[in-house]
């Protein structure tokens, strides 16, 4: 029996099995943020344990850190910068690679791995944080643990892994006009609900995925998690290889051509099997908004909203319910034309510079609604920051109305910090609508960024595609 | 790590499906750079009618005689999906939850269950809702009976199974620290190192390239 990408990618990390599909797997890189890294490095020093390959540990502020211009380790988060000086500290003690605050390479953690090159096809690749595969994108096994794995991996290097099932998910046809990854994922979990892909890890595959860019690609697997699933991962390519070559930390030269002969080797044998295939035609799949609560809230931008009645049990009825209240939306409404207070673009989701070029391409010339009571864009890494200031888009931007921020999390989630005024209505590009989480009671709408920044113009959800 | 076999509790039904990590401790209640101190704010958004002023709101379960003295959770499917904050589960077991019975979890919520001693349960859809009409017939009488050894719940009049990975179960019946028994394979860590290296040289590297 033929292998997948995802047993391939099992296999060449195994370092014992445990029996009851099992193993100890080899972990190649480990990712830390100011969260919830510092509570790991503290507990596996007061064990007494020094960390295993500190050369492949990085770490970086992203969550909790401010994105005003002139930042530094004050937050608006009462408590916040205890968490940046003691990971500051702690990760300076154990010889660990520190994109600090005001470094060059900061950025959200996701991001900045990708960008600078730490993670690469083949890889196996951990962070105590849920979005980790996000990185699946480049042919990496890469997921989120909690603070005690993340102990546990940096003590020994690996981690002791139930082996998921594996599913398959084909995108068959092309995307339509104005029609993004983000939307792409959207739909999906719009369909198949978010705990569709729980117990799986997923290969995203097929030729719509194959003509992505990379930078697109990424959103597809970041919100894996947001399936429900293990992890996501989508097979290196040509496109892969040719992102990844010249990054920092990338072999250079004969090293990378032979790094490049492996990575070749990384897909699906033809007769490969999988525990699961899903194949979607995107010819069915247009701008996708959120209207509720959880990503498999997800709403086709001509669509409405659903009505609970229709709900295939009770609890999920009790819980559509609960989200209309929570949205302040009604079943049969339209999304499209539905008032807003605010527009985000950034996160791990959509803040790369494809993202931004894509965004900056809407609102060119334009103003944002006089109606939003805030506008804001947060590149995702430092390095997008320069990028986009280089090629004049945070010009474009500032001239349109938006906030033009460093990089970070930011308003992604509201930790204490800023955030989004109370009862607010939000059109974001990041990945989770969930209750109080961009502010207190704030109602996030998932979407694009070509969706957000649309919508921003026109003060209310908005069909990008009937703008001129 | 503390053990886990068998507990006989009061269970409080919270039957919402896709109950998220930020719901279980909003990222606002992490408020320090440590595992403890957390209890206070699990489930803050449903538990206070006034966040700030911890006024609770009498209609949310835990804030309910007896289930204030609940050590187990009935919940719906996706259980802890969302981020991957072990405080979730630190404020749980602050609070005194010891098992959680839900149609299925989040991921990273299991291993985290696990590696604090807290038992995830998966029961099928049908069987949590039995278990919660049961319960709340009577809740301090009705007391939920979870059993690893045997991997049973007894409720409702009934027994129900329930499965586990030999792994995940082992380190709760033993509390094992599990760095402890995986850096007792240092040996095989090793070897592994070793033949890999030629294989995937560009895995080793000290630094930028
Ligand atoms: S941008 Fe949002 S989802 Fe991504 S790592 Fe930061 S907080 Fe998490």
């Amino acid at each position: 029996m033929g292998r997948s990408l995802i047993d391939k990618l099992w296999d060449a990390h195994v370092v014992a099995d445990l029996g009851d599909g099992a193993a100890l797997l080899y972990i190649d890189r480990i990712f830390l943020h100011e969260r919830t890294g510092s509570v790991s490095l503290q507990e596996l020093k007061a064990a007494g344990r020094p960390v295993r390959h500190k050369e492949h540990v990085f770490v970086t502020m992203d969550h909790i850190v401010d994105t005003f211009p002139g930042r530094g380790d004050k937050t608006l988060m009462p408590t916040g910068t205890a968490f940046i000086t003691a990971t500051r500290a702690t990760a300076l003690e154990a010889g660990l690679n520190l994109f600090d605050v005001t470094d060059d390479r900061q950025g959200i953690v996701h991001v900045v791995s990708a960008e600078q090159g730490i993670t690469l096809p083949g890889f196996t690749q951990v962070c105590p944080d849920s979005h980790t595969c996000t990185l699946g994108a480049l042919g990496a096994l890469a997921w989120g643990i909690g603070s005690s794995e993340g102990e546990h991996a940096l003590a020994t290097k690996t981690l002791a892994v139930t082996k998921p099932k594996t599913m398959r998910i084909t995108f068959n046809g092309k995307l339509g006009y104005g029609v993004t990854s983000k939307d792409m994922i959207l739909h999906l979990i719009g369909k198949y609900s978010a705990s569709g892909g729980s117990g799986y890890a997923i290969e995203f595959t097929g030729p719509a995925i194959a003509s992505l860019p990379q930078e697109n690609r990424f959103t597809i697997c970041n919100m894996a998690v947001e399936f429900g699933a293990f992890s996501g991962v989508i097979p290196p390519d040509d496109i892969t290889f040719e992102y990844v070559k010249n990054r920092p930390y990338a072999p250079k030269g004969a090293a990378f051509d032979k790094a490049v002969e492996y990575w070749r080797t990384l897909k699906d044998d033809p007769d490969a099997v999988y525990d699961r295939e899903i194949v979607i035609d995107c010819a069915d799949i247009v701008p996708t908004v959120t209207w509720g609560t959880s990503p498999g809230h997800a709403l086709k931008i001509d669509g409405t909203v659903p009505d609970p009645a229709a709900a295939a049990d009770e609890n999920t009825r009790v819980s559509m319910a609960k989200a209309l209240e929570y949205m302040d939306v009604k079943p049969g409404q339209k999304l499209e034309g539905l008032p807003i207070d605010a527009a985000f673009i950034g996160s791990c989701t959509n803040s790369r510079i494809a993202d931004l070029r894509a965004a900056a391409a809407v609102v060119k010339g334009k103003k944002v609604s006089p109606s939003l009571k805030k506008a804001v864009i947060v590149p995702g890494s430092t390095q997008v920051k320069k990028a986009a200031e280089r090629e004049g888009l945070d010009k474009i931007f500032k001239e349109a109305g938006f906030e033009w921020r460093e990089s970070g999390c930011s308003m992604c989630f509201n930790a204490g910090g800023e955030a989004m005024g109370e009862k607010w209505r939000v059109v974001s590009s990041t990945n989770r609508n969930f209750e109080n989480r961009q502010g207190p009671k704030t109602r996030t709408h998932l979407a694009s960024p070509t969706t957000v920044a649309a919508s921003a113009l026109a003060g209310a959800i908005a069909d990008v595609r009937k703008l001129g | 790590m503390e053990k886990f076999v068998s507990l006989k509790a009061i269970a409080a039904p919270v039957l919402r499906v896709n109950i998220d990590t930020d719901v279980i401790i909003p990222s606002k209640e992490m408020k320090g750079v440590s595992k403890t101190g957390l209890s206070v704010g699990m489930f803050a958004n449903w538990r206070y009618s006034d966040v700030a002023a911890r006024v609770e709101n009498p209609e949310f379960i835990l804030n309910r005689a007896p289930y204030r003295q609940a050590q187990i959770l009935l919940s719906g499917a996706n259980f802890g999906c969302g981020s991957s904050r072990e405080h979730a589960v630190w404020a749980m077991k602050e609070w005194g939850f010891k098992a959680v019975i839900a149609p299925s979890f989040g991921a990273i919520y299991y291993g985290n269950c696990v590696r604090n001693g807290i038992l995830p349960v998966v029961l099928p859809d049908d069987a949590v809702q039995a278990i919660a009409g049961w319960v709340e017939q009577d809740p301090a009488a009705n007391q939920v009976d979870i059993d690893l050894p045997s991997q049973k719940v007894h409720a409702a009049g009934k027994s129900f199974s329930f499965s586990i990975g030999d792994s995940d179960k082992e380190m709760l019946l033993e509390g094992l620290d599990p760095i402890g028994v995986t850096l007792k394979r240092d040996p095989a860590i090793q070897a592994f190192e070793a033949k890999d290296r030629t294989a995937r040289p560009w895995v080793y590297i000290n630094g930028p390239t």
